[in-house]
């Protein structure tokens, strides 16, 4: 799960990671009432008008403004940016719709860095990766110059030792009258990772202010799912705006889905069996509409609301039914498929490939039920079949 | 022989009394597995009802056949020492999964086996670093999982959620494949196809769909090519991380036998999760074609189809 940069500062300030001030805004009253606000408080003339969407680019994308010439000029610069479809190199074509703000202040920046900290599949750890190239595409710097990015790990029985965070800052150029302050910094943004149950947290840029003083200017953080059921508070940092409408209709269903750009539905048992089936009608020639993962438990109403949304998918032209029963029963599978298609009226070609446990009663509740299906007895024929049900490609 | 797990094995199911638990525990009894005992604490002292068993492993059990009772205990430690278990399989809910390994580890099962979905990666990070220590300190020790259907020597011993029926039990003279898998279904998959071309397999191990887990695919690939009654391998990888490119150099370093194998996701964009939290392709890493490559070279035959594991493993029998 995502959630917006302004949360995130939330978050950090929480834990002691140092932000700028700063006030989020839903609205060109809210824009101008926070830009005021700052300019009182922090006697500095110059905000930040900032886009809050989940992807990153937003600067480059027009998504970030400076504004010098007081509130009445934030008011402006948030017309221009607030429900404007924002383009970067993570949202695709389409852009994202910009529906928050967050007004900042301005900073005298002296240096800009790169820190970000993330789960290590390859050394089982939480691993911390840093740059002296801060405010950059960091893929970029990792691709074009893999030397200036510094990595390490942490032991969880330790933590973050304060002699790695040194060694770090060291080698990032920090001196004497900074090094304290990374440190600090370092730390409590382990002690955020670690017990909010981030899957990513960056930095980019964490600066270095004329003042010398450590700030996070940006915040990427993304939650483990798996960890949902001990953070409740995540639901309230939850923006449906920001996520496939159905992707989260799927989700609240207890469902595996994600949209794809092609226009056959899939619905299949098994994260692994759902994506093999995705690439099995890519090489029949054609493009999967979806990845649909039904799971091993799924009851016959879980069922019947996962092929309904397939059936109400516009895109659709042909469905694929891909089921190997271990857990999840093909009678189960087969009794959601006759609800869904006697409650919606089936336009397109059904193919289903059932195998495993209660096979024969699938089967036999799908023939009485009168539903035109072109069975098929294999992975491979059940793509090849759909492909041609629907006229190729 | 086979690996991990054989007819002598002995199993406590941690979280017995639960519903996927009680389930699956009786499934695997059905089966003809040893599950010895259960472990739910709070409840010790009560017997759990395990249903029939079957008068040989792997066989039908008629109608009316008698229900067998197994103990229940408070703690993993009682289920080791009362009842004798060696192995572990966990249906524990996420939030009590990773204390459940740990417990396992502490009680001195040999082989824990976590099927429970969901488990935060977190604690799965707690939890890996523990196994390392133990190992290193000497403990025989090994995890599968979590997120994973577990792990079966057919006509021996079933661990987990898989269903036994379609698994071929090896004979002696003919050839016997190990399949070792990220995804459960995809090994239902393998094994179906092998079963159909009438080829046995000597053991199946579904390694877990999460990004931090117990044994990776080195760990189970250096066990079967030890294992003299293995004859090939089906290794079923998926996108993302760098496990399956580890496989790969082992592969191209140890191993004879032949393997086969395919990975799950060419088609998948990147940085979307494929339902297994381990199944994203981030940053331009993990990619199915980079694992094809990585296979390729270390002389694996790679099945571009999921359709054609079994038979692309045949062609090289």
């Amino acid at each position: 799960m995502k959630i917006h940069e302004y949360q995130g500062k939330q978050l950090f300030a929480k834990y002691g990671v140092p932000i700028p001030k700063g006030y989020p805004a839903f609205n060109l009253d809210e824009a101008e009432a926070a830009a005021k606000r700052l300019i009182e408080e922090t006697k500095i003339p110059v905000v930040v008008v900032k886009a809050q969407i989940h992807a990153g680019g937003r600067g480059k994308g027009g998504g970030v403004k400076v504004v010098k010439g007081g509130p009445a000029a934030a008011r402006e610069t948030a017309k221009q940016i607030l429900g404007m479809q924002l383009v970067t190199h993570q949202t695709g074509p389409a852009g994202q719709k910009v529906g928050r703000l967050y007004i900042e202040q301005g900073l005298d920046i002296a240096r800009e860095l790169y820190v970000a900290m993330l789960v290590d599949r390859d050394s089982r750890r939480i691993a911390v990766i840093a740059s002296t190239e801060g405010g950059m595409d960091i893929e970029t710097v990792a691709h074009d110059t893999p030397e200036k990015i510094l990595t390490f790990h942490v032991d969880p029985t330790v933590g973050l030792a304060g002699y790695q965070a040194r060694e770090l800052g060291f080698k990032l150029g920090l001196t004497k009258d900074t090094i304290g302050k990374f440190v600090k910094t370092l730390q409590a943004l382990y002690a955020m990772f670690v017990a909010e149950d981030c899957s990513l947290a960056e930095i980019n840029p964490l600066v270095v202010t004329k003042g010398n003083d450590i700030v996070a200017l940006d915040a990427k953080i993304n939650f483990d799912d798996n960890a949902e059921f001990r953070h409740k508070e995540w639901a309230e940092l939850q923006d449906k705006a920001e996520e496939d409408a159905t992707e989260l209709e799927a989700k609240e269903a207890g469902l595996n889905y994600v949209s794809l750009d092609g226009n056959i539905g899939c619905m299949v048992n098994g994260a692994g069996l759902a994506m093999s089936t995705m690439d099995v009608i890519q090489l029949a020639g054609a493009k999967p509409a979806n990845f649909l993962d039904v799971g091993g438990g799924a009851t016959e109403q879980q069922v019947t609301k996962a092929f309904s949304m397939i059936l109400e998918s516009d895109k659709v032209k042909g469905i694929f039914v891909n089921i190997f029963g271990g857990i999840m029963r093909c009678d189960v599978i087969a009794q959601g498929i006759v609800n869904a298609s006697r409650a919606l009226h089936v336009k397109v070609p059904v193919v289903v490939r059932l195998e495993g446990t209660n096979v024969e009663i699938g089967k036999k509740i799908l023939a009485d039920s009168g539903l035109k299906l072109i069975p098929a007895d294999s992975i491979k024929d059940g793509a090849e079949k759909i492909v041609a049900a629907i006229g190729g490609v | 022989m086979s690996i991990l797990v054989d007819k002598n094995t002995k199993v406590v199911v941690q979280g017995i009394t639960g519903n996927t638990g009680a389930f699956h525990a009786r499934g695997c009894f059905a089966y003809g597995t040893q599950v010895v005992s259960g472990v739910t604490p709070g409840r010790g002292g009560e017997t759990f009802d395990i249903g029939p068993k079957p008068t040989t492993i792997g066989a039908k059990i008629p109608e009316g056949a008698k229900s067998h009772t197994v103990p229940v205990y408070n703690t993993v430690r009682e289920a080791v020492e009362l009842s004798g278990a060696d192995t572990s399989c966990i249906f524990v809910p996420p939030p009590g999964a990773a204390e459940a390994i740990l417990e396992a580890f502490d009680a001195g099962i040999r082989l824990v086996i976590c099927i429970t979905e969901g488990v935060p990666v977190m604690d799965m990070i707690k939890v890996r670093r523990v196994l390392e220590q133990k190992k290193a300190e000497g403990q025989d020790l090994w995890l599968v999982g979590p997120n994973c259907p577990g792990v079966i020597t057919p006509g021996e011993c079933k661990i987990g959620i898989m269903p036994g029926h379609i698994h071929t039990p090896a004979v002696t003279g003919k050839p016997a494949i190990g399949v070792v898998s990220r995804s459960g279904t995809l090994t239902y998959e393998a094994v179906g196809q092998l079963t159909r071309l009438g080829i046995a397999q000597s053991s199946c191990v579904g390694i877990g769909g999460d990004p931090i887990n117990g044994m990776d695919f080195v760990d189970v690939l250096t066990m079967f090519n030890n294992d003299p009654k293995t004859d090939g391998i089906i290794m079923i990888g998926e996108i993302g991380g760098g496990a399956e490119e580890r496989g790969a150099e082992y592969i191209k370093a140890h191993v004879k036998k032949p393997v086969a194998a395919f990975i799950a996701g060419a088609s998948a964009p990147a940085g979307k999760r494929m339902g297994h939290a381990g199944a994203i392709i981030s940053g331009g890493k993990g990619t199915a074609e980079a694992k094809f490559r990585a296979l390729e070279d270390a002389g694996v035959k790679i099945s571009r189809s999921p359709a054609a594991m079994g038979e692309t493993l045949a062609s090289m029998l």
